[in-house]
């Protein structure tokens, strides 16, 4: 065996690396003082980690018989959630540190960067085995990480929702995926499926493996109606899973499905597929911004809120065009930077006081103004508004499903566009609350930890940045023409 | 040329409006006095030797073979919507913009410098010093834009400062309301600029994309500026209300010019923006902002040169916008409302020398840019001139507590180094040779003479009537009868230092910018020009100003019933005049009665009951469907993992049956 091809994966490697190192680290010290260098260590591994993903030139090259793929786009997408995953680790290390986690702080940075590695594994596949793989290795330590808080209730309840519905849709997807076997003679390769259905006749079978296979990888997604489960483990995980879950996850998956819908079905029968994804996006967006608008909880509220969001990174598959990845991957780019600031501030309060309930917002600018005006940026990017980058990253997606022309895509970011008006009056519900209700701030006045800190102004640097400087957009579509 | 300099020169400000924006609270009067007093003189220090090297170290790159050369130091693309529209951000060197820097960071300068004494006591100082930092930052950029939509961006950003800065007495309704009336005016104005510039887009958006005038390139002043025929060749055909497009599209340009200039009849908002600081008003309303039209004209005047009837329409409503702002002028009695309308009748004066222009030789006229090139000066030397009235009136004004002539007068003994710098001012304007506004209106009348002695005879009445309510001003506010109240009690004094020395330096730029070899530097092909006197124009005028500042003493150097008498001769006239002719009364009849009261009223039951309607219910649908399907998110497993699987077999089965 050539062992020179693992030099592709080098990503995958430093991640596994330094999951070895963690885990050494954490197997070897003894409780106590030597355990308190393992959140700033591997914090600080991790950031240069990142940055070595960020200058690591990709090569372009398949290996494995090219069941992996080292192209610029999987590389940017994985840089890119590496840097979500850093500022999701600021964001935890006061979590961390807390009475009850702090002795196992280990473990979870170990699954943390087990699913990492999965999802890179995810974004690099060209091959339907090393796919699952990928998948399952980073749903199932998920559901660990979801049960994290062992002494509280409602953690274990959403692990045990999180992997019944997972172990569920991992079934769905391989009865899908073997029907694709079938149907291309023999090979999970994505080329042989695509050269194999291009010249087949139409059939129920394909019908049903398109199908199942958009609802095994709608889960990850929480596309309606595969996304109960969303709000349940969003609210009873922690904080900082929750926010890993609603960004990296979907994120890795998002790009995953772009790449198999596109290498793997899109040829002839791509009508098919799109107008299943056409239903589905509707209903994810219509759906999760129903729910959204009733929510008192904000990690519940933030589960719907990030449901209609993939409905909207889903308008990029619609595109099938390296514009339209472009725009997906500058819309999750966005989406991380807004998202993690929104649960930088949920967290931030969170773990001084406990309150979680949007009511609990009311009057927050009297008592911490700073914490006010992050969430209130975020609120607004998610929106949409401008100059935020949540507003170009919107309007970039819908120009790009636009740029194809074709009335039913028209129609379809028409009903996005209207769906956005809802999402305005929930986001703005939270700012209402922050701003306007009347009352004493429920909240009192505190100083969050520094990393929470830097964590916040990494997130608003880039809401407020993001849009305005070009060359990260550009960044983006350029490295999405080499996927 | 080096892009960190020109990127020093639009960060600074920028950074300055934020330090002071944000940190502006925490910090003491002092330190954000300093920041931006610092920060603007870099600034200035930078421009200066950008635009020295520009003109004076004979690089090839700014000049070659005697010609100055346009040159973009740097041009990115910002936003790429599609191949055809792309907006650029960048910085463009050429002769105009290298002189407008030299006049946007010398006179927020003198302001930064004269407000630390002006606005000492004021509260939101430090607010103040940030709008100002914005407002220089958003004029840098406007000038130094290399496309269109750059230059559109910018424009908005100054009506936004300068918004900012006419309501910075929030407390005041008047302030409050004048900033409202400014903004809503010069907006309304660039709505018609915005379909100018869409127009445009949409012919050129008909040439191939990939060609050399594909993408950004298209809306680039460069390329409109060396090849606009081929650019716009698609507009040329095109004709719509017995005009070419581009002769409309021009046109509609100019009126956002019209707009930010205050030419008629959107002149109403700059009276009113004098409730602002006085500093602001010498900064924005007087030497910078307001030009901003004349600057897009010229900017664009390789495009207006091709359609000349748009020239015409720039210099007929020039030459009434003149006439008019100089004869209401004559009948104000709040000082800074004559400089407002004397600031109006100038830029006028600008435009209407810019439509004389021409931009190819032509028969029997001597130089036919000459146009271009004295309105150019003229700019230059009015910023400079019109900041030092303005900052004197804020002298004055400090000094007294009003701002009537009327609670002024015999101030000379008083405020010694006010009242020369002030008649240093006044003659410059008047065009009394040596001072800097002789020679620039002279080359002004020159060029328009040679367009049409019509225009010639036309803008020369106006200069004298500038001479004379100039000098009426001056010798209402230093001469005429003292002020009683000064010898008994609260006795008027020179300001302190910050704001003595702008009008010190100002003045002395006033008596010798004259001398400086414009026509040399600024000309609209960069071939150079050697300005020389036009000593029968340069008789005329001079004779002219004489007479009207003659009468001028005569009527108002000692007290006398003579200026009484005047105004009885024809009582409605005066009135009329002080009431600025009424524009804002048929302004006022227009909006409220014609169309808040006719219009206004079917749009507003539309709004109300249709799309209010539609909204609401869109809400109630919204809120109706939500409570509906909550029951979807039972909390039970076995129900999701059931839902799950319902969904998946219906995503199979409808699209089975549906292609089926």
């Amino acid at each position: 065996m050539d062992y020179s091809q693992f030099g592709a994966m080098l990503p995958e490697l430093i991640i596994l690396g330094l999951f070895l190192v963690v885990f050494l680290l954490d197997t070897f010290t003894k409780d106590g003082s030597a355990k308190r260098f393992l959140t700033p260590v591997t914090t600080v591994l991790f950031g240069l980690a990142a940055v070595a993903i960020w200058l690591i030139p990709s090569c372009g090259t398949e290996v494995f018989g090219g069941m992996y793929v080292d192209s610029a786009a999987c590389k940017a997408i994985k840089a890119i959630l590496c840097i979500g995953v850093f500022i999701v680790l600021l964001q935890s290390s006061e979590w961390v540190e807390s009475d009850e986690v702090a002795i196992r702080k280990g473990e979870f940075y170990e699954l943390l960067f087990v699913t990492l590695f999965g999802m890179f594994l995810m974004i690099s596949a060209r091959h339907f085995l090393l796919f699952v793989i990928g998948l399952e290795s980073a749903s199932l330590p998920l559901a660990a990480m979801v049960a994290f808080n062992k002494k509280h209730y409602q953690s274990h309840e959403a692990a045990f929702k999180y992997i019944i519905t997972a172990v569920f849709s991992s079934a769905v997807l391989l009865v899908g995926l073997s029907f694709v076997y079938a149907l291309s003679g023999g090979s999970l390769y994505f080329d042989d499926i695509r050269a194999a259905i291009a010249g087949s006749e139409m059939s129920g079978l394909l019908v049903v493996a398109l199908a199942f296979v958009i609802a095994g990888i709608g889960f990850k997604l929480s596309l309606v109606p595969f996304h109960l489960w969303t709000a349940d483990v969003y609210q009873g995980a922690p904080t900082a899973i929750t926010s890993y879950l609603s960004v990296i996850s979907k994120g890795s998956a998002a790009f995953a499905f772009f790449v198999i819908f596109v290498q793997a079905f899109g040829t002839v029968y791509s009508g098919l597929w799109e107008w299943m994804m056409y239903a589905v996006i509707i209903l994810t967006i219509t759906i999760g911004n129903l729910f959204a608008i009733r929510q008192k909880n904000m990690k519940r509220f933030m589960a719907f809120s990030s449901i209609s969001q993939a409905g909207y990174i889903m308008l990029g598959v619609m595109t099938e065009s390296a514009l339209g990845l472009g725009s997906m991957m500058y819309y999750i780019f966005v989406y991380v930077v807004s998202n993690l600031a929104v649960f930088g501030v949920i967290s931030a309060i969170e773990n001084k006081t406990g309150k979680v309930g949007m009511d609990d917002y009311d009057g927050l600018h009297k008592s911490n103004p700073w914490l006010s005006f992050a969430m209130t940026l975020a609120m607004f990017s998610l929106a949409g508004i401008p100059p935020f980058a949540g507003f170009f990253s919107k309007f970039l997606i819908f120009t790009s499903v636009t740029a194809s022309g074709s009335m039913p895509l028209y129609m379809l970011v028409l009903v996005a566009l209207i769906n956005t008006i809802i999402s305005l009056y929930y986001y703005l519900l939270v700012v209402k609350a922050i701003w306007i209700n009347p009352g004493e701030a429920k909240v009192e006045a505190f100083r969050s930890a520094f990393t929470e800190r830097l964590a916040l102004w990494l997130c608003v640097g880039g809401i407020v940045f993001f849009g305005l400087v070009p060359c990260i957009y550009d960044y983006c579509v350029n490295t999405a023409a080499l996927l | 040329m080096d892009i960190t300099l020109p990127i020093l020169i639009l960060a600074i400000p920028f950074l300055m409006f934020l330090i002071l924006g944000i940190g502006g609270v925490k910090m003491s009067r002092k330190l954000a006095g300093v920041l931006g007093i610092l920060g603007m003189g870099s600034v200035m220090t930078l421009s200066y030797v950008v635009a020295l090297t520009y003109f004076f170290s004979g690089d090839a790159a700014f000049i070659v073979d005697g010609v100055r050369q346009q040159l973009q130091v740097f041009d990115v693309t910002w936003l790429a919507f599609t191949d055809r529209l792309v907006v650029n951000i960048g910085f463009l060197l050429d002769p105009i913009s290298a002189m407008m820097l030299v006049v946007i960071t010398t006179i927020s300068f003198m302001v930064h410098l004269y407000s630390w004494g002006y606005m000492e006591h004021e509260p939101g100082f430090q607010r103040y010093y940030a709008f100002l930092s914005l407002f220089s930052f958003s004029m840098l950029g406007l000038v130094v834009a290399t496309n269109i939509f750059q230059m559109y961006i910018f424009w908005e950003l100054v009506g936004v400062s300068s918004y900012l800065l006419i309501g910075f007495f929030y407390k005041l309704p008047s302030a409050v309301s004048a900033s409202k009336k400014a903004f809503i005016v010069t907006r309304f104005a660039d709505l018609f600029m915005l379909i100018g510039i869409l127009v445009l887009s949409w012919y050129v958006s008909q040439t191939p994309a990939d060609g050399p005038l594909g993408g950004a390139s298209a809306f680039n002043f460069m390329m409109l500026n060396s090849q606009p025929t081929n650019v716009l060749a698609s507009t040329l055909g095109a004709t719509f209300m017995g005009g070419s497009v581009l002769t409309w599209a021009m046109i509609l340009i100019f009126v956002g010019g019209m707009g930010k200039s205050a030419m008629m009849p959107l002149h109403i908002w700059l009276p009113d923006a004098m409730e602002g600081p006085t500093p602001v008003s010498a900064l924005i309303h007087a030497a910078t902002m307001v030009v901003a039209g004349v600057y897009l004209v010229a900017r664009f005047f390789p495009l207006y040169c091709i359609v000349p009837d748009s020239l015409t329409f720039i210099t007929v409503v020039g030459a009434i916008t003149a006439f008019y702002a100089a004869v209401v002028a004559c009948a104000q009695i709040d000082i800074k409302r004559v400089l407002a309308f004397s600031t109006i009748s100038q830029i006028a004066f600008m435009m209407v020398s810019l439509g004389c222009a021409y931009n190819e030789p032509v028969e029997g006229v001597h130089y036919s840019g000459l146009g271009y090139m004295a309105s150019m000066f003229h700019l230059f030397t009015h910023a400079m001139f019109k900041a030092l009235l303005f900052l004197g009136a804020g002298a004055l004004i400090h000094a007294v507590h009003s701002n009537n002539y009327t609670s002024m007068g015999g101030l000379r003994k008083y405020m010694p180094i006010t009242h020369w710098t002030f008649l240093i001012g006044c003659l410059a304007i008047a065009g009394i040779p040596p001072f800097s506004g002789f020679f620039s209106k002279d080359e002004m009348l020159a060029a328009m003479f040679s367009r049409h002695w019509f225009w010639g005879a036309w803008m020369t009445m106006v200069a004298g009537l500038t001479a004379f309510y100039m000098f009426r001003l001056y010798y209402l506010i230093f001469w005429w009868e003292e002020n009683p109240e000064y010898k008994n009690g609260h006795k008027p004094h020179d300001a302190p230092w910050q704001m003595s020395l702008p009008l010190i330096i100002l003045a002395a730029v006033s008596c010798v910018a004259g001398f400086i070899p414009f026509g040399e530097l600024v000309t609209f092909n960069g071939e150079p020009y050697h300005i020389h006197i036009e000593a029968p124009v340069a008789a005329t005028s001079i004779t002219v100003a004489v007479l009207a500042i003659a009468l001028a003493t005569v009527m108002y150097r000692k007290k006398n019933s003579m200026p009484e008498k005047m105004k009885n001769i024809w009582p409605g006239l005066w009135t009329a005049a002080n009431r600025r002719f009424y524009w804002d009364e048929m302004y006022q009849w227009v909006t409220h009665t014609v169309i808040f009261g006719c219009i206004c009223r079917g749009i507003a039951w539309f709004d109300r009951h249709i799309i209010d309607g539609t909204m609401d219910g869109l809400a109630a649908v919204t809120q109706f469907c939500s409570v509906k399907i909550k029951g979807m998110q039972s909390g039970s497993v076995q129900t999701y993992v059931a839902w799950y699987l319902l969904g998946a077999i219906l995503l199979g089965a409808i699209t089975w049956i549906c292609i089926l």
